[in-house]
């Protein structure tokens, strides 16, 4: 069975990238425009991987990442940061949070899907 | 199939708009002094987020600037640097650019690079007094060539506890790999027999080799997160470890790095609380540390809710829509249809019939209505372009101007709203350039220093009504007056009140500044604002108080799909003649019409000549001319403000018609705009009056001047 991936994005380019390129290698995506929304996809879907952006409006990857580690059910599922944030203290803050892995935008599509195949592994 | 890719490129522009909007708002919000801690975040984002798609498509003149900017404003948000009101000034200007990039990007074409390099230096300056100078920028600029392959030795033993935290220690050489070349031995002579190996332990150390332009703080980053759990030891290789030539492949910035699991530190806070529950079930306090602990949550919860009030939106396609408002464009016109007939058929008002049929017309209404709202839009889009404008204008004339908007969140038809942008902007040009008076005048007239304008929105009797008002000193009749003069526009000894010569402005060439500013444009004056009004079947009018400013009034249908005329009959044909261009209807007397030479009639009319178009006739539904003391007279305003007066049977009543495209269905023809069905199922046309009125100017041209010169020495005498 093809992995499912949800992705967290404000902006709908990037999720369109996301998606986009996911899908190309196979993945099913499930999406999500911001932390809060994001929860609310978990409530129903159970992804192998999470990819999510840092800066949202409503809630931050930061608190999107620690609610996941949070919750029993999903607290092992991997989550990536994907985000232009070169900033150490903010890359801590995430690591902090619980997040598996840091990429840094903008992605080389092949590679964000290696990645993703590694930490799912 | 479209190309994805293309189409991830129009989501992206239309985002950076939305962003830029945003952007701007809060920035203005700062200026204001207004912002809330969340408007810095929400500006922070909005460039951010704008770098962040910009480098999915390799935007990199839009991805730097972004980066500048965003750097200055996370130091804002970090409250590391001031958003003192000369630091927000520039981040207004950071926001120009940014949208110039964008566009820039979008449409093809280049922004002026020293208006650029001047932000940035304005940047370097502000930032420069809160930091020194260079810290991180440094590697940025750094000039790749100059950077000297190093040749690293690095040696990485992992302990168990790497292993256990489900660290991968192929994947962080991986990751060395992605540095320069690499050279990879393993070491495994601290491997037990196989008998006495614990599964869980650790034994292997790798050598690796690496040869690459990185710093030891680059490598050491990738084992940022394992450092506790390894043994790492990085030194300078003395010997060159690889052959001359070598090439080390790129990979286009792309940065992955693996973060160890956090399990400990989540076990941990698990043990706390359970903890806590069990104190809890044990005394009915909760403890101080759930409390806080509670309230944490609490406060999470509070904010999503307060986020969840926002409505859910949804993105469609325009052309849906507007399929869509078509079909509830049919559907009104059948439900009209019907009622008549059922009306035709004699059927009892009371039956239940006729009662089902009024409450279809509601309900017809209502859908109506709803799906009009789903293509209406707050003007918000509009206003927000507004306060750049106010600046660059604002600069130019040297005057001090605050820009007030009210009414942003009134909503109307989006094709109105891209129309109305041109007309608004033209006329907060004028507010300020002609309008205002200059700093000076203004503080020997006791005023404030700083002008104001104000651009409001309000919805009135299903139309929208756009208010541009200024503070400044009024409309200068006097000189409007001799202007028009001059120009021939009124005669000298016309009679005209103050609401007559007011509206002299908006005739075609009228400009009174005394010299054509670049600002207010050459020879574009305010007839060229309500040109562009009036083509959306809108009108425009002024009121000046001298001494106390102007405010400039136009009024809009709220949508271009439904149209209010007046309904009349020409020769049995029914015709729609749009409202708005009906200026008054009047019953000619026989003395008061000229006949010229050939076909043409004018028609006297307070001073002035207007010229007669008979509908019937100029439609080609009659031979014959009508007789003008036998018919009904519209006074009609075109394009320009020219006038005419038409010529019809009879005046049918005012009613909202649904816009059908002639082209679309049949071809275009010569003075008809549209065409509309009416309650009987029949069609009826309606008048272009533009085109009608413009006809009938280009032939009677030449006489109205005759007539006019005749005039002047008839009344002379």
């Amino acid at each position: 069975m093809s992995m499912t991936i949800l992705t967290v994005d404000d902006s709908r380019a990037m999720r369109d990238m996301l998606r986009h390129s996911l899908v190309a290698a196979g993945f099913r995506v499930i999406q999500a425009e911001d932390g809060l929304h994001g929860l609310e996809v978990l409530a129903a879907e159970a992804p192998d991987v999470i990819v999510t952006d840092i800066n949202m409006p409503r809630m931050d990857g930061f608190g999107f990442i620690q609610a996941v580690r949070q919750d029993e059910a999903r607290r092992a599922t991997p989550v990536l940061v994907l985000t232009t944030e070169v900033d150490v203290e903010k890359k801590n803050r995430a690591r902090e949070a619980g997040a598996t892995g840091w990429i840094v935008k903008p992605f080389d599509p092949v590679k964000l899907v290696d990645a993703i195949r590694r930490v799912a592994a | 199939m479209e190309d994805p890719l293309a189409a991830i490129r129009v989501t992206f522009f239309q985002e950076c708009e939305e962003q830029l909007s945003e952007l701007e708002s809060g920035l203005i919000a700062m200026e204001n002094g207004t912002a809330e801690s969340e408007t810095v975040n929400a500006v922070f984002r909005a460039v951010h987020s704008m770098k962040g798609g910009a480098g999915i498509f390799a935007l990199d003149e839009l991805v730097r600037f972004a980066h500048v900017f965003e750097t200055a404003l996370d130091k804002v948000r970090s409250g590391s640097l001031e958003a003192t009101p000369p630091v927000v000034a520039i981040f207004l200007r950071a926001a120009d650019i940014l949208a110039d990039l964008v566009r820039a990007a979008r449409d093809g074409g280049a922004v002026d690079q020293a208006r650029v390099a001047d932000v940035v230096k304005a940047f370097d300056e502000i930032e420069g007094q809160k930091e020194i100078p260079g810290s991180h920028e440094e590697e940025m600029v750094a000039d790749p060539s100059e950077a000297q392959d190093n040749v690293w030795e690095v040696t990485f033993t992992p302990y168990p506890a790497l292993y256990a935290k489900a660290n991968e220690a192929a994947l962080l050489l991986r990751e060395l790999n992605r540095l320069g070349e690499t050279e990879i031995k393993l070491d495994t002579s601290l491997l037990p027999e196989l008998l006495e190996l614990d599964p869980e332990g650790a034994y292997l150390t790798w050598l690796i080799t690496l040869k690459s332009d990185c710093e030891e703080s680059d490598i050491r980053e990738l084992f940022e997160f394992v450092e506790d759990d390894c043994r790492l030891e990085i030194g300078r290789s003395e010997t060159e470890g690889f052959a001359p030539g070598t090439v080390i492949t790129g990979d286009n910035g792309f940065k992955f790095e693996f973060f160890p699991p956090m399990e400990e530190e989540i076990e941990e806070e698990t043990e706390v609380k359970v903890v806590e529950k069990k104190k809890e079930e044990a005394a009915p306090k909760p403890v101080e540390q759930a409390l806080v602990h509670a309230s944490a949550v609490q406060a999470m919860v509070t904010k999503a809710e307060t986020a969840n009030s926002v409505a859910p939106t949804i993105r469609v396609d325009l052309d849906r829509v507007d399929r869509m408002i078509d079909l509830v464009g049919e559907l009104v016109i059948n439900e009209a249809m019907l009622s008549q007939r059922v009306l035709e058929a004699g059927i009892n008002r009371a039956s239940g019939v006729a009662m089902a049929l009024e409450e279809l017309e509601h309900l017809t209404r209502e859908i109506q209505d709803s799906v009009m709202a789903i293509r209406a839009q707050p003007v918000r889009s509009v206003f927000q372009r507004m306060p750049r404008l106010v600046r660059e204008v604002a600069a130019m004339t040297g005057k001090q101007v605050r820009l007030v908007t009210e009414g942003e969140a009134t909503e109307v038809d989006k094709t109105v709203i891209e129309r109305i942008a041109d007309p608004l902007t033209h006329m907060i040009r004028n507010a300020i350039d002609h309008g205002l008076e200059s700093t000076e005048s203004r503080i020997a007239a006791g005023k404030p220093a700083e002008g104001t304008v104000r651009l409001t929105a309000v919805h009135r009797s299903g139309r929208i009504v756009l208010e541009v008002a200024d503070d400044g000193g009024g409309i200068n009749r006097s000189r409007v007056r001799q202007k028009a003069v001059e120009n021939g526009l009124i005669l000298p000894d016309a009679q005209l009140s103050d609401e007559e010569i007011d509206n002299l402005i908006f005739l075609p060439g009228f400009s009174t500044a005394a010299k054509v500013s670049d600002i207010s444009g050459r020879g574009v004056g305010m007839d060229v604002v309500r040109q562009s009004i009036q083509a959306l079947g809108g009108r425009i009018s002024i009121s000046s108080r001298p001494g106390y400013g102007s405010t400039f009034t136009l009024s809009l249908p709220l949508t271009l799909a439904v149209l209010d005329g007046m309904v009349v009959s020409a020769h049995n044909h029914t015709l729609i003649i749009p409202l708005g261009a009906i200026m008054e209807t009047l019953k000619p007397r026989a003395e008061d019409v000229f006949p010229l030479d050939g076909d043409l009639n004018m028609l006297a009319l307070r001073g002035g000549y207007v010229p007669v178009v008979d509908v019937a006739h100029c439609l080609g539904y009659s031979v014959q001319h009508a007789e003008p003391e036998q018919s009904v007279a519209l006074l009609v305003e075109g394009e320009g403000g020219a006038r005419a007066v038409l010529l019809v049977d009879a005046i049918h009543g005012q009613r909202q018609v649904v816009i059908k495209s002639l082209e679309a269905n049949y071809r275009a023809v010569p003075g008809i705009a549209a065409a509309t069905v009416m309650g009987d199922g029949r069609v009826a046309l309606i008048v272009d009056v533009d085109a009608v009125v413009q006809n009938a100017g280009a032939e009677s041209n030449a006489h109205t001047a005759e007539l006019n010169n005749l005039e002047i020495s008839g009344g002379a005498a």
